[in-house]
Order: structure tokens, then C-alpha cells, then sequence
């Protein structure tokens, strides 16, 4: 065999690895990779227009798809500008590999030219780094990178590359299988745990099922909704789960935690047996830990057992995948024909139908200015509910996420944990390149997209025909809100002057623009712009700069103190709550 | 069991660079507190041996032993405190030796078993192991002026019996 440069190796694993897409931007370190790159058509590689969007791209397709996203960026700033990406995908779990050019060795640590210690900055935020100091290790080193990337609690993983490694030459063998002495996660379940887990779920009189992020990650939705309807219990899902089962279905109860619904976070709070799937327990979904579900018996299913007991105690901890524990429950669940008490069962259902009937996502419409809820609603209606939608950071990111009802998986994609303001836009475009047929829409706000809008001219250059649906009310919406709540309306820096016409923005970039300022055009407009399959729309709505997300627990109160729209008067926090955010 | 506890962790992680600070990295960015740490190659080239003691309740240390395990270079770990271990540091001190605060100073390092390795006529540099608390009894004993210096290795471990920590 041919010895081949380092360079050409990288670009063979990715076609060995299948991948379909690089994201990326060049500069002087990478330019060896980006010359084969150059001689090859199999990977194709996006030009984004800031290196933090070629990391938000790469997780946009990677949690549309499932496959790992892949990005490459140049040594020094192009790391630096990754880095807010690299930490969003962290944050969330996401499968990504990140390639990134470094100083030749002989330069390291001499303060070179764009030379950055890019394996120490990235260390907190990755879940492994590689610095390749000999190109006889890159094609091993690459497989491993991916290898970690996809498998067990997945994350991204970066291989940083020095310039002369990617010169350097040899023969080129990519491994078919890795193995790692040091890394096996575990993917079946304890049987005895699994047993325990069951006995205890059919003792329940008020099951419920809180399920998260990880059950979307695994592919574990088919599983999710076959051991739910099995159990007939409800169901609530967070932020980063929503569409591992269906949103229309009845035993679904709608998001919980901070602006969850008023009957999940009551049911959560007043169960007796909580199945945790895929879930970790994050502050915004317990509110304060100490009033959390206080008599519930806490079944964990969750791939990283340092998820577990981390912020919740939890009876029956189950490590393992989420699809291959859930199977193994449902398989004992109807060999056994195990059933939940039905009398209790139906007890349950009808407390929890009450606390329904406080219809908490209840707002007050109006014929004169454009409601943000009413704007989701026609979007859920016009898009007949199958979109993909990804969104930004603030309240219209609650809003997606509370009238936008997700049937499917990989449906609904947010920066749930890092709540990256600019990852919306980026993360459409990556969606949309994985299913160039599909309908895909940000839902954002002026101050969002702000942070990214460099990336029209990406998606015109690729034509991704992402429809934007910018909920413009003037304000960094979220902050005036608590600003509003608890600062007594002090609105320090939060609202958003000298904004520019999105409408020409849009048309500047070879994009079409809309302006929507009144309720009875919100649904003409989204149709039209729906019917532009090749084109991308910005649909600058004019919304209710006073609208505020509801419910809300606030920081510090517990599950059963939300407060709803209309009927509560918004109470000072708790004192301890104002030091949580 | 809310009390801290101290606890001595060894762990077996690959010889790779880097390894050893994404240990360090985990410690300050999640807060958790390190007395000592000491690294060093093992019999087999490829890992590192580090031992590491921390102090903590029981749902930290567990959060710390699962995160530790979540380090992808860790290939091994033991909490030694878990049952009965041999735990030893090393320590050098410098001491002054004049007058007759000379003989006292050998003395003192007799009654502990440590070693007189060198020699000038004002001074003795003095090796000491043991348990952490032998050390610092040692250093109480002697009088404060007459420390010049002080090298601690930090502990180090291993368990009692069969108990073994190899891969
Ligand atoms: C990069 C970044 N900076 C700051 C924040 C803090 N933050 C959270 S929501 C928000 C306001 C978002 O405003 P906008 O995008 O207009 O959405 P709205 O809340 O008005 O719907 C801010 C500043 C963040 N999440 N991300």
C-alpha cells in the first residue's frame, strides 16, 4: 500500500465512517485537510460563516438524525469560536466529533501563531479529547474519537490535529472495531434490579412516568410508549424529551418543571412511585429539592450512573440503556400480566383530570395584537404538527415547547441544558440538510437570532429552506419577564433598541421576508410561506412585548406552588429562590 | 451519614498526557476538595498509578468515585477506605541541629523511626514514613523554629490481603 498523508487518512476515515456532512471553516493549520478534502466528493463540507455555527449545524443534524455530527475548524480562534458549541452538545448528549488543526509539534507550547492549548479548554467541556502527535495514530485515534462519541451516554469528542501530522505520510488501515479497557458502558440493565424496579411500579396506587432526554438520545421512544400504555399510567416528559411520546395521546400530560403544566408537576409532586427515564433530574425540573415529590419511591433508568442519585435520592437505580431496560420490564410486565390496581388507577386519572381542568396553558387571545402562543399554535396547525422545529433561548422557546404538540422523536431540538442563545438558526440548517424533504422551522426572537445571522448566507449558499419564525416583541423577552417578576419591573438592558428590518435583512442575504403585524394575517402568512418549499422565509411577527410565559414555578417554590396566568398575582420570590436562576 | 469522611482513592488510569489533569479538572470544576494526590507509573508502563485523598459525606464521595469511573482514561479505581489498607506518606524535613537542641533532634527522629540522611553542623535532613497522623505528630513534636522545610509525598495506599487493585 501507498503511504498517504495524515490529511488524506482524516478524510478516509470519515467516508469509512459514513459521514455525510463536515462543517467547517479553514485557516492555516487545516489547509493540508481542506486540500483533500478538495479531491474528494464523498463528504461534503458546509462553509458556515462563524465556527460556532458549524458546531450547532453539526448537533442540529446530529439530533435530527441520530448519526454523529462532524465538524472541523482551524487552530486558535477557530477552537475558541467552537468551544460555546462544543459545550451546548455537551450539555445535551449529543454525538459529535470535532476535528480541529493545531500548531506543528515542534511549535506547541512556544506561544505560536493561533496556537491555543485547545485540549485544555475543551477538557471541561468534551467527554474525551485527543492531541495526535504522530500520524501512525491518527486513523486509530479517529475511530476512537467516534467510538466515545456514539456510544453509551453519548457527547462530543475532539481530535486535535497538528499541522505536520496532517503532512507527515504513512499507510492507511482504518480498525473495523475498537476496544477500550478502559471505557464499556453498560447497556443491559441488572435483572434483579429490573425485577425489583417492577414489583415496585405494580405496588403504585399513583404511578407516574417522568421521562427525559435520554429516552430520545436512545432511541428508546418505541419502547417509552409500549410500557406506558401498557402501564395506563400518565405520562410527563421535560424539555429535552418532548416527542418520545406523543404529545396528543391521553395519558400524556405535557411538559413539567419550571413552565411545565399545572397537572404534571402536581402529579410529580403527588405520586407514590416515579419512573425517572432518561431524566437527570435537573433544577428546572425539581424546583427546590427539598419539596420535591415527597412521598414518591424513585425508579432511575439512566446509561451514566453518575446521573444517578446526583441530585435526587433514588430508590431503585437501573443502569443501562433506555430501549433494552424498558424492553425487559415490558417483556416481564406480560409474561407475568402484571397490571396496576385498577381502582387506584382510576382514582388517580381522576384527580389528575382535575388538575387538568385548570387548563394552565390558558392565555387571554386578542383580535388587536399578535399573541406569541397564538403564532405557535398556527404553526402546529399549518405544519399539521410534522415539522421539524428548532428554536433558541427565552420565552418563545417555552412557547415552542408548550404549544407545538410533538408526536415524534427528533422532532423538537433546544438547547436544553446550556441554554445557548444562537444555536436555533445553526441547528435548522443542519436539520434541514438531513432531510432536505421536510418541513423545518426556528422558532426564535430578535435577540436569538441576532447571534447568528451571519448563517443566512450559508443557507442560501446550500439553499436550506428553513422557515424562521422570529417572535419579535423588542425584549430579551425571558429577562424582562423576571425582571418584570423580580426586580419590580426594573428593565435593566432588556430592551432591544435600533433593531434592524428583518425583512430587508432577510432580502439582503437573497432570502424572502415577511412582516406580520396583525393577528387575522398570522395564519395567511405562515401558509404562504409554507407553500415556498425551495426558499427561506423570515417571518418577523410582531408580538405582545408584555406577554409572560406561564405557569411558572418560581425559583425556590416547589412542584404544587406554580403560579398560573391569570389567577395568581405574582408573588416576590422565596428569598433562598433568588440566588438560584 | 451526613459527617465527612476522609477518604483515600487509588486509582488506575492510562499513561496518557492529560490523563492527570482531567482528574484534577473534575475535582475543582465540581468543587469537591483534594488533601493530596500523588501519581506515578505502575509495574506495567502503560498505566499510572494515582492516589488521591479526599474528604467528603457519603453522596459525595459516590458522586466523586462515579465521576471519577466517567473519566475515560480511568481504568480501575478503589476506595481504599473501604476496608482495611495500608496507607503510607513519606516525608523530608530539614530541621536545625545546633546546641543541644542537636541530640534532642536525634532523638526525636529515633522515637519516629526516621532516618538521619544528611548531615551539616547546623542542620539534619530526616526521612520519615508512615500514616499521615505519624507525620504530623512528628512536626508537633518538634519545635516550630527549628523546621527549615518541609517535603510531603502525600499517601499513598494499598489493601490489606488479597484485596488487589490491577487490571
Ligand atoms: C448566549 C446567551 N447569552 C445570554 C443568555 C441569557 N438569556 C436567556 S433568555 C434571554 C433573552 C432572549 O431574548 P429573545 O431571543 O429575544 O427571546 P424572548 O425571550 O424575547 O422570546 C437571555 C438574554 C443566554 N441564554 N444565552
Amino acid at each position: 500500500m501507498e503511504p498517504i498523508t495524515g490529511a488524506e487518512i482524516l478524510v478516509r476515515c470519515l467516508k469509512q465512517e459514513g459521514v455525510e456532512y463536515l462543517f467547517g471553516y479553514p485557516g492555516g493549520s487545516v489547509l493540508h485537510i481542506y486540500d483533500a478534502l478538495h479531491a474528494q466528493e464523498d463528504v461534503k463540507h458546509v462553509l458556515v460563516r462563524h465556527e460556532q455555527a458549524a458546531t450547532h449545524a453539526a448537533d442540529g443534524y446530529a439530533r435530527a438524525t441520530g448519526r454523529p455530527g462532524v465538524v472541523l475548524v482551524t487552530s486558535g480562534p477557530g477552537v475558541t469560536n467552537a468551544v460555546t458549541g462544543i459545550a451546548t452538545a455537551h450539555m445535551d448528549s449529543i454525538p459529535m466529533v470535532i476535528f480541529s488543526g493545531q500548531v506543528p509539534t515542534a511549535l506547541i507550547g512556544n506561544d505560536a501563531f493561533q496556537e491555543v492549548d485547545s485540549v485544555g479548554i475543551t477538557r471541561p467541556c468534551v467527554k474525551h479529547n485527543f492531541l495526535v502527535k504522530d500520524v501512525n495514530q491518527l486513523a486509530e485515534t479517529v475511530k476512537k474519537a467516534f467510538y466515545i462519541a456514539t456510544t453509551g451516554r453519548p457527547g462530543p469528542v475532539l481530535v486535535d490535529i497538528p499541522k505536520d501530522v496532517t503532512i507527515a505520510k504513512t499507510t492507511f488501515s482504518y480498525p473495523e472495531t475498537i476496544r477500550l479497557r478502559s471505557y464499556n458502558p453498560t447497556i443491559k440493565g441488572h435483572a434483579g434490579q429490573i425485577r425489583k424496579a417492577v414489583d415496585l411500579i405494580m405496588s403504585a396506587k399513583r404511578p407516574i412516568v417522568y421521562a427525559g432526554g435520554g429516552t430520545v438520545i436512545s432511541d428508546g421512544s418505541a419502547q417509552l410508549v409500549e410500557f406506558t400504555r401498557l402501564l395506563g399510567s400518565p405520562i410527563t416528559i421535560t424539555l429535552m424529551g418532548l416527542g418520545a411520546y406523543p404529545a396528543t395521546d391521553k395519558q400524556f400530560l405535557g411538559m413539567l418543571g419550571m413552565h411545565g403544566t399545572y397537572e404534571a408537576n402536581m402529579a410529580m409532586h403527588e405520586c407514590d412511585v416515579m419512573i425517572a427515564i432518561g431524566a437527570r433530574f435537573d433544577d428546572r425540573v425539581t424546583g427546590k429539592l427539598e419539596k420535591f415529590s415527597p412521598n414518591a419511591k424513585i425508579v432511575h433508568i439512566d446509561i451514566d450512573p453518575s446521573s444517578i442519585s446526583k441530585n435526587v435520592r433514588v430508590d431503585i437505580p437501573i443502569v443501562g440503556s433506555v430501549p433494552h431496560v424498558l424492553q425487559s420490564m415490558i417483556t416481564q410486565m406480560r409474561e407475568e400480566s402484571l397490571k396496576l390496581n385498577e381502582a387506584a388507577l382510576s382514582d388517580w386519572w381522576k384527580q389528575i383530570n382535575a388538575w387538568r381542568e385548570m387548563k394552565s396553558l390558558r392565555y387571554r387571545g386578542s383580535d388587536e395584537i399578535i399573541k406569541p402562543q397564538f403564532v405557535v399554535e398556527k404553526l402546529y396547525e399549518v405544519t399539521q404538527g410534522r415539522a421539524i422545529i428548532t428554536s433558541d433561548v427565552g420565552q418563545h422557546q417555552m412557547w415552542a415547547a408548550q404549544y407545538y404538540h410533538f408526536d415524534q422523536p427528533r422532532q423538537w431540538i433546544n438547547s436544553g441544558g446550556l441554554g445557548t442563545m444562537g444555536f436555533g438558526l445553526p441547528a435548522a440548517m443542519g436539520a434541514q440538510l438531513a432531510f432536505p424533504n421536510r418541513d423545518v422551522a426556528c422558532v426564535t426572537g430578535e435577540g436569538s437570532i441576532q447571534m447568528m445571522l451571519q448563517e443566512l448566507s450559508t443557507m442560501k449558499q446550500y439553499g436550506t429552506p428553513v422557515k424562521i419564525i422570529n417572535l419579535n416583541n423588542r425584549y430579551l423577552g425571558m429577562v424582562r419577564q423576571w425582571q418584570e417578576f423580580f426586580y419590580q419591573k426594573r428593565y435593566s438592558m432588556s430592551y432591544m433598541e435600533a433593531l434592524p428590518d428583518f425583512v430587508k435583512l432577510a432580502e439582503a442575504y437573497g432570502h424572502v421576508g415577511i412582516k406580520i403585524e396583525k393577528p387575522s394575517e398570522v395564519e395567511g402568512a405562515l401558509r404562504e410561506a409554507f407553500a415556498m418549499k425551495e426558499r427561506l422565509v423570515f417571518l418577523d411577527f410582531i408580538t405582545d412585548p408584555t406577554e409572560n410565559v406561564f405557569p411558572m414555578i418560581p425559583s425556590g417554590g416547589g412542584q404544587n406552588e406554580m403560579l398560573l396566568a391569570e389567577r395568581d398575582e405574582m408573588v416576590s420570590t422565596h428569598e433562598d429562590g433568588m440566588v438560584l436562576v | 451519614m451526613k459527617n465527612p469522611h476522609r477518604h483515600l482513592i487509588s486509582i488506575l488510569m492510562e499513561n496518557e498526557s492529560g490523563a492527570l489533569s482531567r482528574v484534577a479538572n473534575l475535582f475543582s470544576a465540581r468543587g469537591y476538595n483534594i488533601e493530596s494526590l500523588t501519581v506515578a507509573p505502575t509495574n506495567d508502563p502503560s498505566l499510572s498509578r494515582l492516589t488521591l485523598v479526599t474528604c467528603g459525606n457519603d453522596q459525595i464521595i459516590e458522586q466523586i468515585v462515579k465521576q471519577l469511573n466517567k473519566i475515560i482514561d480511568v481504568v480501575k479505581l478503589m476506595d481504599m477506605t473501604e476496608a482495611d489498607a495500608i496507607e503510607r506518606e513519606l516525608m523530608l524535613v530539614k530541621t536545625r541541629a545546633v546546641g543541644e537542641g542537636r541530640a534532642e533532634m536525634k532523638r526525636l527522629a529515633e522515637i519516629f523511626d526516621g532516618h538521619i540522611l544528611d548531615v551539616t553542623d547546623s542542620t539534619y535532613t530526616i526521612e520519615l514514613t508512615g500514616r499521615s497522623e505519624k507525620l504530623d505528630n512528628f512536626l508537633r513534636a518538634v519545635d516550630k523554629d527549628s523546621i527549615l522545610e518541609v517535603a510531603r509525598s502525600g499517601t499513598t495506599g494499598i489493601g490489606r490481603g488479597a484485596r488487589a487493585l490491577n487490571v
